[in-house]
């Protein structure tokens, strides 16, 4: 194994691990602090991926924006996330069972597809992502549109929210 | 060199991990969380082939980013929903929640 494995192979359990631990702690408050290390798990994997803007914007937009909004949402409903006792359904076992049926089914699949142990290709060393992604978010000729709609539904969305949690007297 | 294997099985390994956030828990915010890893598996998947497969076109990047805002959106209604719901009813148990169940 050559360092670079070993630490993707770090990242990956811990992840991993902190995302088992964010869908079955009971403490909703640990569960929001164990989805923000594997947020950061992620982050680093594509940091691995050499694709680091994508690793600041996973920090910033999850970690800074959504990690901590769900905090707050579960500090607003306090009373439920400590009262109740078990915080994990009756029928938890069928949800297990259909977890691992589409892991392991996924896996399968993707071993008959031949391109499945690709090595990652030389990376040109004139070639910057970061001012390619740039580009390409705001040329006509590339994904303007795209970005402009997804920008209108974020802000559309953010205004959807602001009045559907509004308190009506 | 990492193998491309490794990056898929992990993700579908993050995103079954998701899944059963969202099919077991009972708490409205706990199946949000498990969304949020699902769509972290998501991006994963994109990014990895894009590095991959496709390192000279910029695409999975760019959807990458447009997953990001969406992501973003929908936890943003999804955590308002889940506030008007507490005020009215007082729960967020999604048993709990069935006025449109006869």
């Amino acid at each position: 194994m050559t360092a670079l494995q070993i630490v993707f192979f770090i990242v990956a359990v811990v992840t991993i691990f902190a995302g088992l631990m964010a869908v079955t702690v009971g403490n909703l408050v640990h569960a929001a602090l164990w989805l923000i290390l594997s947020l950061f798990g992620v982050a680093l994997s594509f940091g691995l991926l050499s694709a680091g803007f994508l690793a600041v914007a996973q920090v910033i937009v999850y970690i800074g924006a959504i990690a901590i909004l769900i905090i707050f949402a579960i500090m607003l409903t306090r009373r439920v996330a400590t009262d109740i006792g078990s915080q994990i359904n009756s029928g938890w076992p069928w949800a297990a069972v259909i977890a691992f049926v589409l892991c392991g089914g996924l896996i399968w699949m993707l071993r008959e597809w031949p391109g499945f142990s690709t090595l990652p290709p030389q990376m040109s060393a004139r070639a910057d992502s970061l001012s390619m992604l740039g580009m390409a978010l705001v040329s006509p000729n590339a994904y303007v549109i795209p970005f402009e709609v997804a920008s209108v539904l974020l802000l559309a969305a953010l205004i959807g929210a602001i009045i559907i949690a509004w308190e009506r007297k | 060199m990492i193998p491309l294997s490794w990056y898929l099985i992990f993700s579908a390994a993050l995103f079954s991990t998701g899944l059963f956030g969202v099919l077991a828990r009972k708490n409205a915010i706990a199946i949000i969380i498990g969304i949020e890893l699902m769509l972290n598996a998501v991006n994963l998947n994109l990014v990895a082939f894009w590095r991959y497969i496709t390192p000279d076109a910029i695409t999975g990047q760019v959807f990458a980013v447009i997953v990001f805002a969406v992501a973003a959106a929908e936890v943003a209604v999804g955590l308002a929903l889940i506030i008007s719901i507490y005020r009215r009813r007082n729960t967020i148990i999604a048993e709990e929640i069935d006025m449109l169940k006869f």
